[in-house]
């Protein structure tokens, strides 16, 4: 994958900012608005998508390598399974809301709801790099054609 | 009218599923199911009112009368069971769509019946 | 018009949609057509007040789409038309036929409208319907049953979508191994 014409690139260009604004929007007001974890994850890997196909493999992969989305993808389940234990650690119950039990906050503000704004972070991590990572896994295995017809399927090089 | 409709489309997916020899139209017909479950759990948590403004989604706004709210909204719990429902339909196509870009890889082919006789 | 038309227009607009899809020969319009059944869902979502859902599905669709086309493009997509296996086709046809009328006759006592808790005082949603906002401090009643009063139902999602994308990393990634070692 090499990249698209320029206008796709122009294009990408001025609206990736407002793709990642609309998925972290989505993320952080989960528990006041629609949307939350999956739906903002599922935006930020959309927008990790259209930067591939638009400048190509080696540019996403220079600012988002696979090695760094493997690791994301674990690190949102484990803070997802922390906040779990913590609660049962603080609450007595596993998934307990400990944090809203002990220190509410105001009704309809951002910093309500205790531990979920956290678990939703967690999800939004955690859908958007494992998604990132089956598109990348997807767009290495591509198949050549041969000139008597024949296809040869070739790995492109891994730079990790 | 509206089950049996929603039921119709979950047929079509499995007929395609069963019938088709192309790899792809097989998982096509299974996204079909997919689609075709998850609209009918959220079908089921439906409360008609006697317009359609009757009828409000599960979330709170400052000005909400709660009263008001608890005759009015829908069912959260299939919303919430189906949301999580997507996200793993869209694992588990990805994970279809790899074994199928491998099966081509193996066979050069998408067709099926091709494979077994590539295969025996 | 009421909700009945409107879910009525939709689902039959998804139905043809489905059909076209299925039936269709080229594999990269099979493709685009399910992409009319994701995004037909997603009104019908928005239609049946949940708006949660047609967000997600919208992204999750366009996301589906892409993977499908970047699976179908370039690929060998004519198939070989060798013989029919008319005995299967047969009997797959009556099964399908059958289930249409099962459904319509089972599904015609369901009453759309009138959920469970209408019906029941104690069930579950109506407890997190009046208690979600004080108990969870939470406005998104959806968003409070998934991260709090039903978060194990999201950790199994969690690691089943880990199990999923686990998977189809191992089966792309054994064939860069062998090819490298020569075969």
């Amino acid at each position: 994958m090499n990249g698209m014409s320029p206008i796709v690139q122009t294009v990408a260009r001025f609206v990736k900012v407002f793709i990642l604004l609309y998925g972290i929007y989505l993320t952080l007001t989960g528990h006041l608005t629609p949307g939350g974890g999956f739906a903002g994850g599922v935006v930020i890997a959309s927008l990790y998508i259209l930067l591939t196909l638009a400048y190509g493999k080696k540019f996403s992969l220079k600012y988002f390598p696979r090695k760094l989305a493997g690791s994301l993808d674990s690190v949102g389940a484990l803070i997802f399974l922390v906040v779990a234990v913590l609660g049962f650690y603080f609450g007595g119950i596993f998934f307990a809301n400990f944090l809203q039990k002990n220190y509410p906050g105001a009704e309809f503000s951002l910093l309500s709801a205790g531990t979920i704004p956290i678990n939703n972070i967690a999800i939004c991590i955690k859908v958007a790099s494992s998604l990132f990572l089956v598109f990348i896994i997807m767009a290495v295995a591509r198949i050549i054609d041969k000139k008597d017809g024949s296809k040869d399927y070739k790995q492109d090089q891994e730079k990790e | 009218m509206i089950f049996p409709l929603c039921f119709a489309l979950f047929v079509v997916g499995l007929y395609c599923a069963l019938t088709k020899r192309n790899v792809i139209k097989i998982v096509i017909g299974l996204a079909i199911m997919e689609y075709a479950v998850n609209l009918f759990l959220v079908l089921l948590g439906y409360k008609k009112g006697i317009t359609l403004a009757d009828a409000q989604a599960p979330i709170i706004e400052p000005v909400t009368n709660l009263d008001d709210f608890f005759m009015k909204a829908v069912d959260p719990l299939p919303q919430a069971l189906v949301l999580t429902s997507i996200v793993i339909g869209l694992g588990v196509t990805a994970l279809a769509i790899a074994i199928c870009i491998r099966l081509y890889q193996r066979y050069g082919t998408f067709d099926i019946s091709e494979m077994r006789r590539l295969k025996g | 018009m009421g909700i009945e038309l409107i879910m009525i227009i939709i689902l039959i607009f998804i139905l043809l949609g489905a059909i076209i899809a299925v039936e269709i020969k080229d594999l990269l319009s099979a493709v685009i057509s399910i992409g009319v059944v994701g995004f037909g869902i997603s009104i019908a979502f928005l239609f049946l007040q949940a708006p949660d859902l047609a967000i997600v599905q919208i992204a999750v669709e366009t996301v589906l789409l892409v993977l499908l086309i970047r699976a179908t493009i370039r690929r060998d997509i004519k198939s070989t038309h060798s013989h029919i296996n008319w005995a299967g086709l047969i009997c797959v046809v009556v099964l399908c036929l059958g289930l249409i009328g099962f459904g319509y006759f089972a599904l015609q006592e369901l009453e759309f409208g009138k959920p469970a808790i209408t019906r029941l005082e104690e069930a579950p949603s109506n407890h997190y319907l009046k208690q979600g906002l004080t108990q969870t401090g939470s406005a998104n009643i959806v968003t409070s049953v998934i991260l709090d009063y039903r978060a194990y139902d999201t950790l199994g999602e969690a690691s089943v979508l880990f199990t999923a994308i686990i998977g189809a990393l191992a089966i792309l990634r054994g064939i860069a191994r062998k090819k490298k070692g020569g075969k």
